[in-house]
């Protein structure tokens, strides 16, 4: 693991996108119809509202809040288990889906404060190359 | 416009059956309830058949190469876990439109091994573990987590759904699953995924069912009355949009959504239902649907499996033919295997797992992405 870097790093997730200056950052969209923020990339229309073409492309906060995890013990072949897969309300709207890192599975508790941090990966194999990832860590402050 | 009814149904027991074909699975299924009708292939009219592992690949079609090409249309259905359901009411559609008085639905699946679920890669490379989780037991896992945070139901709670219904399979020849599983034994078992253990998850098998769907002149005319059954409600829902929809899927909205079509169209309440088959693809979804049907009120679901009452003889049994987690969850085949437990429940004809003098009853499934499917049905 690496700092993040501008280059040929690729998002591993539809919202993860990579500013100017090769930093990466939570893509989301408001509906400037209805003001509902979508966290999971653009649509033609507003899917609660459904006014179509008024969504626009907001960057969404690095800070938010628990909804609800597992900690998973049992995935698909040549994963490393356990991690603890979670639901982050952002501050000022979107949801989004990510791994926890670092906070033992008893000192997980609903709406504790969490930071979206990014990663750059070394991948091999089949997919090899660089990608950028997000997760969550606990906010300290 | 006239009632419809369900004049024959039965299913295959739900197993493996890896040397067996698809078609070969769905036609046995056909032959039954054609059989249980006393009707055979030339009185079918149309046939809805719902698969999901060969969507492409008509089955229907290839079924009826088995049982007899009579040339009657085809409709392949393909709606997740709630596909055979859908075949169903396509059917029914087809009655109640007038179109037609005898239909054939089929639902049938071969499945294999291991864990079901999708959102495991992005643009090609895996991501699993690295950004969540795609699995099907992490994300039922995560929406017990939320009743948990909601209401403090408890890991302990959600296993006494596996112990029932894998003690309600022990009566019921046509099950995966035959065997007791004390509460330990649940709460022990390998975790996959917490509150999941591998005891809270359901069975991956091949499976098929059929039923008959009848107008009401014909079941008149055919003098199959007595054995007959009333569809009250047929709803079909997708998912409508909620903040947490895109991210985790909400089963719980569109469940609501589709119970209370349901009950409008029934003209009935939850209060007198006497059986319900839900959608327990894992422990923790039985007690969120408790809720949704409106068999409890809200935070009450953990009080409701601790209470006994959904158990054979409670007041309200739930998955008496052992649900998804026991009975076993052929995609395809699941929401007609439903039709076929009630059916079956209301005509009296149920065995050791009989709901004592039960007439009304309801079918529930919900698939990933999202479909839900409803059913109120009555005994003639």
């Amino acid at each position: 693991m690496s700092a993040p870097e501008a280059g040929p790093a690729r998002p591993l997730a539809p919202f993860i996108k990579i500013d100017a200056d090769g930093k990466p950052y939570l893509e989301g969209f408001r509906c400037a119809a209805c003001g509902e923020v979508l966290a999971v990339g653009s649509r033609r229309a507003c899917p609660k509202c459904t006014v179509v073409g008024m969504l626009k492309p907001i960057r969404l906060a690095e800070r938010g809040r628990l909804y609800t995890y597992t900690v998973v013990h049992r995935s698909f072949p040549g994963v490393a288990t356990p991690f603890v897969a979670a639901l982050v309300d952002l501050d000022g709207g979107g949801t989004v889906k990510g791994t926890l890192v670092g906070v033992e599975s008893g000192a997980i508790c609903f709406d504790m404060p969490l930071r979206v941090e990014f990663e750059t990966l070394d991948m091999s194999g089949e997919s090899a190359g660089q990608y950028v990832r997000h997760f969550f860590t606990v906010a300290r402050n | 416009m006239s009632d419809v009814y369900v004049i024959g149904t039965n299913m295959i027991r739900f197993g493996r059956y890896p040397q067996r074909t698809v078609e070969d699975l769905g036609a046995e299924a056909a032959l039954l309830a054609l059989q249980d009708a006393g009707l055979g292939i030339r009185d079918m009219q149309a046939l809805y058949c719902g698969n999901v592992g060969e969507a492409n690949r008509s089955v229907g079609q290839r079924i009826l190469q088995q049982i007899g090409q009579t040339g009657i249309p085809v409709v392949n259905t393909a709606n997740a876990c709630a596909t055979g359901a859908t075949a169903f009411r396509e059917g029914w559609i087809g009655i109640k439109s007038g179109l037609y008085d005898l239909v054939l639905c089929i639902g049938v699946e071969q499945m294999g091994r291991g864990l079901l679920g999708g959102g495991s890669s992005y643009a090609g490379v895996p991501t699993e573990g690295l950004v969540g989780s795609g699995t099907m037991p992490s994300m039922f896992a995560s929406l017990g987590m939320e009743h948990s945070r909601k209401y403090g139901t408890t890991f302990e709670q959600f296993a006494r759904v596996s112990v029932k219904n894998h003690h309600h399979s022990t009566l019921n020849d046509k099950a995966m699953y035959r065997f007791e599983t004390p509460l330990e034994q649940v709460m022990e078992a390998e975790m996959i995924a917490f509150p999941l253990t591998k005891l809270m998850c359901s069975v991956n098998v091949d499976g098929a069912a059929a039923a008959i769907v009848c107008s009401e002149c014909r079941t008149r005319e055919l003098g199959l009355m007595d054995r007959a059954v009333r569809v009250r409600a047929s709803i079909l829902k997708s998912d409508p949009y909620t903040a947490h929809n895109l991210a985790l899927l909400d089963f719980n909205t569109i469940t609501r959504h589709a119970a209370d079509a349901a009950y409008e169209m029934a003209g009935v309440g939850p209060g007198e239902l006497e059986l319900i088959e839900l959608h327990d693809c894992f422990a923790t979804a039985e007690l969120m649907h408790y809720e949704n049907l409106r068999i409890c009120g809200d935070g009450e679901a953990g009080a409701l499996i601790d209470s006994g009452e959904t158990g054979l003889g409670g007041r309200i049994p739930v998955n008496v033919s052992g649900g998804l987690l026991s009975k076993g969850h052929p995609l395809g085949a699941t929401g007609l295997a439903n039709i076929y437990e009630v059916v079956t429940q209301l005509r009296g004809e149920a065995g050791a797992r009989q709901v004592d003098g039960a007439r009304i009853g309801m079918t529930h499934v919900v698939g990933a992405g999202s479909s839900c499917a409803i059913h109120i049905l009555e005994k003639a």
